[in-house]
Order: C-alpha cells, then structure tokens, then sequence
C-alpha cells in the first residue's frame, strides 16, 4: 500500500453521502456509470423476490436461482440482503450488477451513520435506494436492470414497511405484501389467497416459503427447495429487534410441511 | 519597497510548532488505554453531540483533541478512506496502519505548507482478536506518529495523565478499573490544585469491545457508566450483545433507550 496522504475531496466539506462521494472522487466504483455497448450481453439474472407484512413487522424472502438465457447459472445464490440493522433488501434482475449495488447501499447507511452519529430514516434509506436505481437507468434501457424490494421497520411508526421500485426509480410504498422478478405473478397469486392481517412470525414464514413455492413451480427461472442439496430460500426478518435471518434448520422443518402437506392432497396444488 | 525579512527554517518550524502546541493545550485532555477486553477511550467532554470520540471502521475507532472543526474535517475524512478502501477491497482491508499513515502525510504537509499547522493531536486505535495486536497510534500537528503501548493521554495535561498512567497502569486490568484509573488522572490539577471528581455526565466514553461481531465500537453512558464507575458496583465490562441493535450506545437492560 502507497502511504499517501488523503487527497484533497477527502477534506473537503461535502454531504454524509457516501454514494456522492464516490461519484466525485471515484466515479468508476459507481455502479450505472459506465458507458457499455449496445448490446444484448447473456449474464446472471436473479429472479424471485417476496415481501410481507406480519404482526411485528416485515419479511423478506428470495429464491436461491440466478439463470443465463435457458441455463441455471448459479443454484445458490444469495439475493436478500441486510442492509442495515433495521432493513434488507431483496434484488431481481441483473446479479451483478444488483449485488454491486447493494454493497454500495449497505455502505452508504453505514457511512451516514458514522458522520451524522445518527440513522437515516426508513424512508430516507428507501429514497438514496431510489437515486441509485436511477443512476442506473441507462444500463437498465440496455437490458441491465435492476429491480429491488425494500423492506424495514420504521422505528418512529412502530411498524415494518416495503417498498418497491420501477427501473427508472421510482420509489412506492407497499401494503401487506409484494413480489418482484420473474416468478412474482405466481408469487403473488399465492399471497393474495395465503396473507392475511396480523400473521404471526412462524406462519409469516410459512406464506413466504408456500408463495416461493408456487413461483418456482411456474416460472423455470425461480429455483424451489433444493431437498438434495439442502439449499432453502433466504429469509430475512425484519422487527423491532432488527435484521436477522431464518436459520437453515427452521427452513428445512417448515419446507418439509409444506411438502408434507402438498403430498396429502396429491399434490394438485 | 520593504525587504521581506529572513526567517531561519529552524524558527519557521518552531513557531509553528509552539502555536499548535499551545492551541492543543488550551483543551481539555482525552485517554485511550488499553483493557482486558479491548480498548477504552475516555474523554471530559459535558457536549452531548460534539464527540471527541468517534468509530471509523468496524474495528477502528478515532479520538481527538484541540481545534474541533480540523480535527472534525479529519474523522471524516478517516471515514471515508476507509468505507472507500473497504468497499473496493474488502472489509478487512482496512487497518488503522493505513489509516494513521494517510493522516500522518495530510498532517505533515499542513504543517509545512498550509498557513497555520492544524492545532490537532488524534488517536487511531484497532482492536485485534488477540491483545497483542491491538494497536494504538498517536499523531501529532506535525505529522509525527508514534506507536503506543497501552495507553495514550492527549491534550491540556497530557504529560500529567501519562506520568500517571505509566506508573498505575498495567496490562489486563478490567473496564471499571481503566476507567476510574482515567478518570481520577483527568480530574487531577496538574498544577497542585485540589482535584475534581469527574462525574458520569462530564464524559464522552467509548469502547471498541473485542468480543463484539464485527462493528466493535460502542458508546457508553448513563447508568451503565456510573455503574463502572462505581467500586461497590459488581459491573466490569460492557455487555457484548445488545438488547436493540443499531443503537452504538450500550445501555443496562433497565434502562430506557434514547429516542
């Protein structure tokens, strides 16, 4: 490492931001600031994403699939996030791309923790998640979009609450439930028939892993439970607690009930 | 036209050495000392909001005296060498060598080249999983950095709190006891007056805790302060998992959050 001295913009008076400090000082580490060819490239797309409502707040949960045209590119691949300690966030659409974004987001809270000795709130982190999106448009019209859901528990309301976005970012706040990515139709077919007002913590989990389920069984481009691997969904929730993430164990015990429980009616739905 | 006068580079230097020195010494002093389970930083500060101590990294923390708003300009910009450095490399990319190297160069070269030198002292301190490699660099308004053994005081009575430190200091001892040691030697005149008790809300204290999941710094204040720094209390360290995270403030469980 080059002991340098801090460069200037690292001194100058700015804003807690640490997306705009990157953009003046190392532009190339933006995600969506590149200029790429026009052309359709074959890279990693995330797929499933589902978010509900429960009695203390909000979850998050994601398939494990990532596809590339009509290959399965990954089978394992995280796509819930925590993004601080009281929200997370789920992605659909170009992998790397999304993950590279939400490095940045995780960052920029973090960074506007520490200057402002104080946390954003949930809907100003669902705001700097929007400009992000945006930044991104231009890579998005050329078919590298980014699709996020946003989830977290709004410490002034008491309440969880998700937000969702379009490529162009914009920002809506979602009641109850939502789904994005390629499986979301099936996933929110589901949830309509399975949601319902003040679930508890298990049972959330329960309509999560069931709306997956269905997605996956519609859409090739959503990864189901992989029983032979023992790879589960990623689940995260989101309370007054803060972020945390179902362990596999509980995945595996609440997937074989909805299993079990598909088998006994033959397995028509 | 008037001949501009000659100044010798050796009276150039310490003039502006003693002006930072003497704007440094105006302010109140702040400790950083090692303990049994991280590191301590300890502060006489009644301003709630204005932090002489503040986290940079997950296992970095900063601490400063003299003229706020440099000393200010340069925790942010520690903060964001860092996240810049973390987010391109990897999070444990970041150390506090590289951190107290980059303010050592800034530091330096104000103090050769800008007007007036920073009237600034800072501690960069890290926390490793094992003790012996916890490090603590100080830094002086000239870009000097020294690596510390244990314990650094910074500030008004600097000399005063090290003569103090370096003879009841020891390796090991818990967070009660580091924390009274400080605070007794913060409080002494260190011209012969009679000394003062600092109470809990004349402090800014803080820990990097190295039984911690990665963010290691926390502030600590209230009761649970008061309770360390109480001898008839059994407390001796921070709890190391929180009841509500996100909140870099520990508290007791009995305690009500802020906010």
């Amino acid at each position: 490492m080059s002991s340098n001295k801090l460069p200037p913009s690292y001194l100058q008076t700015g804003s807690s931001s640490f997306t705009e400090f990157l953009s003046a000082h190392a532009p190339e580490l933006v995600p969506g600031s590149r200029t790429i060819p026009i052309s359709a490239v074959d890279v990693p797309h995330g797929t499933t994403i589902v978010a509900i409502a429960y009695a203390d707040g909000v979850l998050l949960a994601g398939d494990r699939r990532a596809t590339m045209g009509n290959l399965i590119a990954n089978n394992e691949m995280l796509k819930v996030f925590a993004a601080d300690d009281y929200s997370a966030v789920g992605i659909a659409g170009t992998a790397g791309t999304a993950i590279e974004m939400v490095r940045l987001f995780q960052v920029e809270l973090e960074h506007y923790e520490k200057i402002e000795g104080t946390r954003l709130s949930l809907v100003g982190k669902a705001n700097r998640l929007a400009t992000m999106i945006r930044g991104n448009l231009g890579m998005a019209m050329q078919g590298l979009s980014v699709v996020p859901l946003f989830g977290g528990f709004d410490l002034d309301r008491d309440a969880g609450r998700i937000f969702s976005y379009d490529v162009t970012g914009g920002c809506y706040e979602e009641h109850d439930f939502h789904s994005v990515g390629s499986g979301s139709l099936f996933a929110r077919g589901a949830l309509k028939k399975l949601w319902r007002r003040g679930l508890t913590r298990d049972e959330a989990v329960r309509v999560t892993i069931e709306a997956l389920y269905d997605a996956a069984d519609d859409d090739s481009a959503t990864g189901g439970p992989d029983l032979g691997r023992r790879i589960w969904p990623t689940v995260a929730i989101v309370d007054a607690e803060g972020t945390r993430f179902v362990s596999d164990d509980e995945l595996a015990t609440v997937v074989e009930h909805v299993l079990d429980a598909r088998r006994e009616i033959g397995g028509t739905r | 036209m008037s001949m501009p006068f000659y100044v010798s580079p050796e009276q150039l230097m310490k003039d502006r050495a003693d002006y930072a020195r003497k704007g440094i010494a105006r302010g109140r002093s702040v400790v950083v000392l090692a303990y049994d389970g991280g590191i301590a930083f300890v502060a006489e500060n009644p301003s709630r909001a204005l932090h002489k101590i503040s986290e940079i990294y997950d296992r970095i923390a900063f601490a400063a005296v003299g003229k706020y708003n440099e000393f200010e300009n340069l925790r942010v910009a520690g903060i964001r060498y860092a996240d810049l450095r973390g987010y391109s490399y990897d999070r444990s990319d970041v150390t506090a060598r590289g951190l107290a190297n980059a303010y050592a160069q800034t530091l330096g070269t104000v103090f050769t080249q800008e007007s007036k030198p920073y009237e600034v002292e800072i501690v960069v301190a890290q926390v490793d999983d094992d003790p012996a490699d916890d490090q603590i660099y100080r830094l002086t308004y000239d870009g000097s950095v020294g690596d510390e053994q244990g314990f650094v005081a910074m500030g008004g009575a600097a000399e005063h709190v090290s003569a103090g430190l370096q003879e009841r200091w020891e390796a090991g001892m818990d967070l009660g006891a580091v924390l009274r040691l400080a605070i007794e030697l913060l409080g002494e005149d260190p011209n012969g007056g009679s000394a003062r008790t600092l109470t809990a809300d004349q402090l800014e204290v803080a820990v990097l805790d190295r039984a911690r999941e990665r963010r290691k710094f926390r502030r600590i204040a209230g009761s649970l302060l008061e309770a360390l720094l109480s001898t008839d209390d059994p407390t001796s360290d921070v709890p190391h998992t929180d009841d509500e995270p996100g909140v870099h403030d520990t508290h007791l469980t009995e305690d009500e959050p802020e906010g």
